[in-house]
């Protein structure tokens, strides 16, 4: 029963691409194709809740299944020890809370783009393009071994690439189209690697298999390392870490949907719950993991600084992204994985709402971003306002809304888990005042004061309902989301206990700090966010040219954030200009044009200029062939005579 | 009896007549008649040494050899003429598209 | 008996249509030579899937066997037969000539009745190339297909034609000759054994070759891959393939990209490992590193090229390397995936060409800096270049993954290469992929409209019926073969397992089953 489910719960999302992709362009209809699409990952959600009360019922023993569909590829060359890749798909408790998260999210970010995409030339272009999306997700997410999951880690990267560029006559939209899917390659590579390393390792690329062969292999040994690192590199460019992040801020170019479902609340992370999945090879490898928190703990402070001077509404969100994608990080690298996830999940309700609160906000102001430009927007869109003032909230950590639990129990494990040190708790708490300043900023900016635009020609509008609903069900769910992981009573963790008991296992983790320094830690971390929310509005409500100010004061740092570090500048320089002007100037004009095919021209040449010299005795005068016969008679006479 | 060396010697005379004609003269209709001069020459050859041999078959090979001559001389002086057709003129020195 | 010979039906198939235009159809009548030459293709592609499902893929071997006594005094004769791979690359063949004739339907102006006859001559040389058994009549197979080649692309090539066109010829010959003395001397050593007599027999030398003295079998190696690593192309034997690509009509560049350059590593895995074991283990660092070296150097000259169709052939000696370093892993994996790979670069880079082609007859320039938002002109067009393109650069579920992640793998789990350092290189190929494949797309097909002199005075519709019709069956194997790969593979599986223990069974030094390898009579 469940495999049936399950399939068909993959399968829905493809049809409704293949459907949409085939003869979306003649259904006129922009109802009927947004239906489709969204009864497609609507009915696909209903089925994975269906499966997950069922799971719930069982025992936690039971609550594992495997669908086998068919053997995808191998050498079939029936030899033992060889490759051999099933289309299989696992559901467990991790990967079914990641596919209802995916579905579930998915659903409400498919309604709103019905309003959102409204009157858009390829509506059944996107809405194609979104199952699609949706499918290859859930591929990642279910998939029980390795391959399988790369074709899911490769797929949304291509959806992503699609639905970056989805307005492909603007220039800036292809470019970053592209330089997402390169940027996301270049961290495949590490991925594909992994993998071989695995098989190397193991034999097998089955998720089963590795895992149970990793539980009995020995600590820090310099192949588990190996391999969590490369896998790392993968996580790094899917989950836009340091130093693969550059890809996310160029992709809000996409639609604002798009960033909401793939660039915000699903796809970037993909990266999270790869190495989560892969929580015991981590294990084997501690080493690894401290690298996974360092890297995740840079990030997000990184990303934080260059998010406080952003001035595009969803360039903020972005760099909100990554930095929150360091915080799950952080939490995995410290192997916090219950509370990685967890954070992944409140993450994915709130940062949806934000972006899709922005999407509102853009799409009141006729595609304005610039956060300078707008102001006092909350008496013209009231809905969205509260719904983004929420969404805000969450994110900065303010108790009892969902990004409080999920980012204290961060903070908590990485103070006090065996893994995790006071310094990378301080940055992060660093980080959270930051989040909770560059949040309010935003909100302050864009929802109050008095309007910077010009309000007798631009009269911005509340969006419609398809719109508003989702807004309304998503900041519902970012107040109420964090209350399945209160401490002590954390029902999440207890759930994904199963997935991640081996790797605590092997890491012989325990819990050290008591409950009173977790209250005290609590309170430092929410008066943290409360000081962060109260400098932003202090300072742009009631100074507003302060900011400008500061800028004055400080050109260089001001430059340096907002221009993002020149990472953009530095890569372009080290790496791309280098290797193309290689490419032309030294291998192709140097070595093809000049070293090889000049030699082949060169022994052309040669051979016909010899040939240029041996034609001069063909003069065609017969009397000198004459001559050159008796010539010949006399020299072979005269050298038989007198040899 | 005259000794084979008279033959010979007269032989190669008659070649090596033949043979600078062949080279020098320019006239394409001279330098056809050199060239049955050196035929003959070697007819002469044939000759001398089937009578010194007592073999006939040397007296036969030059009845082949007049019989080649007289078609090389047909097909020879067609060229010729054709040649003058198209050139107007036999000097050889002018007829040089022999070549590539 | 049918079966005997309907292999050499399916081989001379083309010859006979060929015959049949010649004769019969006069050449103003161009329609009709259009369609005869379609319908011979077409019934060779249909008698050729005959061959599949007639082939019994379990046992394995070689199967149609025809032979035929030719020259007895030297063992030559006409003997043909096919395993899983040869059947491959024939359904390959036969399933892409009819495409590139009709995708190029309008494109040939000119000599139309020369070009078809032209056409159907190369598809009997290919064809023939993957069926013979007999090394001497491989040899007259690969050096046939070489004159209609040089033909369609000197008389009905682009402007530097005659360049490209004898830069083509003289280079294949020139390796092919000294795989001639290589044949020769092969024969020559077959006679020098007690009570051996001259031959030629490709299955017979198979039990010889092995006895051959090593020095002898490395200049042998050499000889017969230097011709194949011409054909392939192998890094630095390249330079004539962006010409004869840029220079060619399409349906030139589709069969020579499609079909022509697996003639080379078809010759590797047919002739030179079984052939040369120890030799080929020797040189495997070499080889492989010259697959890896042309690996990045084709992707990163593909990357810079201004003109499409260069930049598809450099992307060719890329892909190609890929093929090189998975055969020359020693591998199942590694050798299966050369063999898919060789299936699917046929497939992808033949399609690229075919679409190229299209938008070249619509607006007559190559250069990528003439285009740009293509795809807000041609939307099925732009669709099918991205399908096209994807599985170029091996995304999960199409095809090229298939064939890369197992060659890969191969090189990665290798025993021969001693280090991962080659897989580590190789898969830099496949970021690079992605750069030069994507950049393309983005100049051609995305961005604004552009609007200049070159296409702005021509109609850019999207593809015609015929034009979809050539395509769709590409990309349904495109999908297919990422699918669902069991189909093709389980084909080519005995030949890679029987290779791969052949050759560890000759590092191990120990006498070979030859009863297995000749499993014929």
């Amino acid at each position: 029963m469940i495999s049936e489910l399950s399939i068909a719960l993959v399968l829905l999302p493809l049809l409704g691409f293949l459907f949409l992709g085939l003869f979306g362009a003649r259904l006129k209809n922009e109802k009927i194709i947004g239906f489709l699409g969204s009864a497609a990952v609507g009915i696909s959600f209903i089925l994975a809740l269906f499966i997950f009360a069922q799971m719930a019922a069982a025992g936690p023993e039971q609550r594992k299944y495997t669908v086998n569909l068919f053997t995808w590829f191998s050498a079939f060359t029936g030899s033992p020890g060889g490759l051999s890749i099933s289309a299989a798909y696992q559901i467990d408790q991790l990967s079914i809370l990641l596919t209802l998260i995916v579905t579930g999210v998915g659903f409400l970010i498919h309604i709103y783009s019905i309003g959102y995409m409204h009157g858009d030339p390829g509506f059944w272009r996107f809405f194609a393009y979104m199952n699609l999306f949706i499918f290859t997700m859930l591929n990642l997410v279910l998939a029980d071994n390795f391959v399988l999951m790369f074709l899911g880690w490769e797929g949304v990267g291509l959806c992503s690439y699609l639905l970056i560029g989805f307005w492909y006559e603007k220039k800036p939209a292809g470019d970053a189209a592209k330089k997402a899917f390169i940027v996301n390659r270049i961290g495949d590579i590490g991925f594909l690697l992994g993998m071989f390393l695995i098989f190397a390792a193991f034999g097998s690329l089955n998720f089963d298999t590795v895992f149970a062969g990793a539980s009995s292999v020995s600590r820090n040994n310099s192949t588990m390392l190996w391999i969590c690192l490369l896998l790392f590199l993968g996580a790094t460019g899917k989950s836009a870490q340091i130093p693969l992040f550059v890809w996310l801020p160029d992709a809000m170019a996409g639609p604002t949907p798009v960033s909401a479902l793939i660039h915000a609340a699903t796809m970037v992370t993909a990266g999270v719950y790869m190495i989560a999945r892969c929580s015991i090879l981590y294990a084997a490898a501690p080493a690894a993991l401290t690298v996974v928190a360092v890297v995740g703990a840079a990030t997000a402070i990184f990303a934080a600084t260059i998010g406080l001077v952003q001035n595009d509404i969803k360039k903020i969100l972005a760099y909100s992204t990554i930095s929150q994608l360091g915080y799950m990080f952080l939490a995995l690298g410290v192997a916090a994985f219950s509370a990685g996830i967890f954070h992944l999940m409140t993450h994915a309700f709130f940062k949806a709402l934000l972006f899709l609160g922005s999407g509102a906000v853009i799409h009141a102001m006729h595609e304005e971003q610039d956060i300078q430009k707008m102001g006092g927007l909350k008496k013209y869109l009231p809905v969205t306002y509260r719904t983004f003032l929420i969404g805000a909230i969450a994110i900065s950590g303010i108790p009892p809304l969902a990004g409080f639990f999920s980012k204290d129990e961060i903070l908590w494990k990485t103070a006090t888990g065996d893994q995790g040190s006071w310094l990378l708790w301080f940055v992060g708490l660093l980080g959270a005042i930051l989040t909770a300043f560059y949040m309010f900023r935003l909100v302050t900016l864009t929802f109050e004061g008095e309007p910077r635009f010009d309000e007798h020609r631009l009269h911005p509008h509340e969006a419609p309902k398809t719109m508003t609903v989702p807004l309304i069900i998503l900041a519902g769910l970012s107040i109420a989301g964090g209350w399945i992981g209160i401490p002590h009573a954390n029902a999440l963790e207890h759930w994904l206990d199963p997935v991640f008991a081996p790797a605590q296992m092997k890491l012989l983790a325990s819990e050290s700090g008591s409950t009173g320094l977790e209250i005290i830690l609590m309170i430092v971390s929410v008066s943290a966010a409360a000081a962060g929310i109260y400098a932003a509005r202090r300072l742009y409500l009631q100074y507003p040219g302060k900011e400008r100010a500061a800028a004055k004061r400080f050109p260089v740092l001001y430059r340096i954030l907002s221009q993002k570090y020149y990472i953009d500048e530095i890569y372009d320089a080290v790496v791309v200009k280098p290797i193309a002007s290689i490419s032309e100037k030294i291998l192709w004009k140097g070595i093809d044009k000049g070293a090889i095919d000049g030699s082949v021209n060169g022994a052309a040449s040669f051979i016909s200029s010899c040939a240029q010299l041996l034609r001069k005795v063909q003069n065609g005068v017969a009397q000198f062939y004459a001559v050159m016969f008796v010539g010949g008679i006399l020299f072979i006479l005269t050298w038989l005579l007198f040899r | 009896m005259i000794p084979l060396q008279y033959y010979l010697i007269v032989s190669a005379v008659m070649f090596v007549i033949g043979a600078v004609g062949v080279i020098t003269r320019r006239n394409a209709l001279v330098v056809f008649m050199a060239i049955e001069l050196m035929l003959n020459s070697v007819n002469l050859t044939l000759v001398g040494f089937s009578a010194f041999l007592g073999d006939a078959s040397g007296q036969i090979l030059v009845f082949f050899v007049m019989t080649v001559a007289a078609a090389e001389a047909a097909i020879g002086l067609a060229i010729i003429i054709a040649l003058f057709r198209k050139k107007l003129t036999v000097n050889l020195d002018e007829i040089n598209i022999l070549k590539w | 008996m049918i079966s005997a010979s309907l292999l050499s039906m399916t081989i001379f198939l083309p010859l006979a249509a060929a015959a049949v235009i010649l004769l019969f159809i006069p050449k103003e009548n161009v329609l009709f030579v259009k369609y005869a030459g379609l319908g011979g293709t077409f019934i060779t592609f249909f008698f050729s899937l005959f061959l599949y499902f007639g082939y019994d893929s379990a046992a394995g071997g070689f199967q149609f066997h025809q032979k035929i006594q030719w020259i007895p005094n030297l063992d030559i004769s006409y003997h043909i037969g096919i395993d899983g791979l040869s059947l491959l690359l024939i359904l390959l063949t036969t399933f892409l000539t009819p495409l590139a004739l009709l995708g190029t339907w309008n494109s040939i102006q000119v000599r139309i009745k020369e070009y078809t006859i032209m056409v159907l001559l190369l598809e009997v040389g290919m064809l023939g190339v993957f069926a013979s058994l007999d090394l001497f009549l491989f040899y007259i197979f690969w050096e046939a297909m070489l004159i209609p080649m040089y033909f369609i692309i000197g008389l009905w090539g682009g402007p530097n034609r005659i360049y490209a066109a004898v830069k083509f010829f003289i280079y294949t010959l020139s390796g092919s000759l000294l795989m001639l003395v290589a044949i020769l001397s092969l024969g020559y050593f077959a006679s020098t054994l007690p009570q051996g007599h001259y031959t030629s027999n490709l299955l017979e030398l198979y039990r010889i070759a092995p006895m051959i003295p090593p020095d002898w079998q490395m200049w042998m190696f050499l000889a017969f891959g230097l011709s194949f690593a011409i054909k392939v192309p192998l890094w630095p034997f390249h330079t004539w393939l962006p010409d004869a690509h840029v220079e060619a009509p399409t349906a030139g560049s589709v069969l020579l990209a499609g079909v022509l350059l697996k003639m080379g590593t078809y010759g590797f895995i047919r002739f030179n490992i079984p052939l040369f074991t120890d030799a080929a283990l020797r040189a495997v660092p070499y080889v492989c590193t010259l697959a890896v070296i042309g690996i990045l150097y084709g992707a990163l000259v593909a990357m810079v090229q201004t003109d499409i169709k260069k930049l598809v052939a450099y992307s060719s000696v890329s892909h190609m390397g890929f093929v090189v370093l998975g055969i020359f892993s020693m591998t199942e994996e590694g050798m299966q995936g050369a063999v898919i790979q060789m299936i699917n670069h046929g497939l992808s880079t033949g399609a690229l060409f075919l679409l190229v082609g299209m938008i070249y007859d619509r607006t007559h320039t190559r250069l990528i800096s003439d285009y740009g938002g293509v795809a807000k002109l041609m939307p099925v067009f732009a669709a099918c270049f991205l399908i096209v393109s994807l599985s170029s650069i091996g995304l999960p579920g199409l095809n090229g993954f298939i064939g890369e992640f197992m060659i890969l793998f191969g090189a990665f789990q290798s025993p021969f290469l001693g280090t991962h350092a080659y897989t580590v290189f190789a898969a830099l190929g496949i970021i690079l992929s992605a750069v030069y494949m994507l950049w393309m797309y983005q100049r051609v097909m995305v961005g604004p409209v552009r609007q200049n002199a070159l296409y702005g005075g021509h109609h850019l519709n999207d593809l015609s019926r015929r034009e979809i019709c050539v395509l769709v069956p590409v990309l349904i194997f495109i999908v297919w073969i990422g699918v669902y790969p069991k189909t093709f593979l389980r084909l080519s599986a005995p030949l890679a397992k029987q290779t791969i223990e052949r050759v560890e069974s000759i590092k191990m030094g120990e006498k070979i089953n030859f009863t297995e390898l000749r499993n014929v009579r």
